[in-house]
């Protein structure tokens, strides 16, 4: 019984060893550059791969070519809201300075990478489905996503004391993560005209492997590419959070009286 | 290449989106850290020195 505690504290020690806003700010400007650079030549490498030299689908012709933008926003939709509800367990359970910051940041990027992924889904949906939209549990799960994301920008700015406004966000990313599971496994659990997942962690892909690498690519530079966003938002409130404690300082405040 | 105007709106709203993302994070940083280098510049200085070069 004494294991647990014991867990939780060192777990928080080492939370808040790699989260110290000083440290962040050191470790953020040394991984910036290589973030945005990376991320530039995957993304370019993958759209450019998948736009001019994969092969087109045999049923759907050439419209599969926009897979390579939707599927990572896809992807990427559902982790940055659970990067969200881990910032929330982080902020309610460690009080973790960088936690709600974070979680401020990651929300905007999450609910514009969520509006591409339905925006998207539904330039798909049109020339393949014949509609731009249908109540499908899928997409009805992924909009649900997308005003979960809105909820939790308009809760988390919501209240003068901004440490009221991060813990019922926190609680609301925590809640809100149930439509995680919902999304995933929606095309299995409901009779869905969304196609089932064609890459799986426990089966091999369904698709040809001149599919898969340009895929691969535009997955790996879009999710750096939102990394790097997410860190130099983040920079930037750490850096704004010190002007304001500067600008509230009892000795510059006594130099402007 | 019926459906090229869906892809093209497609790729076309990616790359709509990723640059006011991240032209809009990297002046966002830009400001904080000229305005941070300022006031730990004047509050550096002595309490009795002049705020004017």
């Amino acid at each position: 019984m004494s294991a647990s505690p014991t867990l939780v504290a060192r777990t928080g020690s080492f939370f808040h060893r790699y989260a110290n806003p000083g440290r962040f700010l050191k470790l953020g400007a040394r991984i910036q550059p290589w973030l945005t650079w990376t991320a530039l030549l995957f993304t370019l490498a993958g759209l450019g791969w998948g736009l001019f030299y994969s092969p087109a689908d045999w049923q759907q012709g050439d419209s599969v070519r926009i897979m390579y933008v939707h599927v990572p926003a896809a992807i990427l939709a559902s982790s940055g809201y659970a990067a969200l509800a881990v910032c929330g367990l982080l902020s309610l359970v460690w009080r973790h300075p960088l936690a709600d910051l974070a979680a401020v940041e990651i929300g905007p990027v999450g609910a514009c990478i969520t509006a591409l992924c339905l925006a998207t889904g539904s330039l798909w949906g049109k020339p393949m489905w014949g509609t731009w939209w249908v109540w499908d549990a899928r997409l009805t799960s992924v909009l649900v996503l997308f005003f979960l994301y809105l909820g939790h920008i308009a809760l988390i700015r919501a209240f003068d004391d901004p440490q009221r406004g991060y813990r019922a966000a926190a609680i609301l990313a925590l809640a809100g993560a149930v439509d995680l599971p919902i999304i995933k496994f929606s095309v299995q659990w409901w009779n869905t005209l969304h196609q089932p997942d064609s890459i799986t962690l426990t089966g091999a892909p369904t698709m040809s492997s001149s599919m898969l690498w340009p895929l691969a690519l535009s997955m790996i530079g879009i999710s750096l590419g939102f990394a790097a966003i997410v860190v130099a938002r983040l920079r930037a409130a750490v850096m704004e959070n010190r002007i304001r404690s500067l600008l509230s300082s009892p000795r510059r405040r006594g130099g402007a009286a | 290449m019926t459906h090229l105007p869906y892809i093209l709106a497609s790729y076309g709203l990616f790359a709509g989106m990723a640059l006011v993302l991240s032209v809009g994070a990297a002046l966002r940083l830009k400001k904080a850290r000229a305005r941070l280098a300022t006031l730990e510049r004047t509050s550096s200085r002595p309490s009795g020195a002049p705020l004017t070069p």
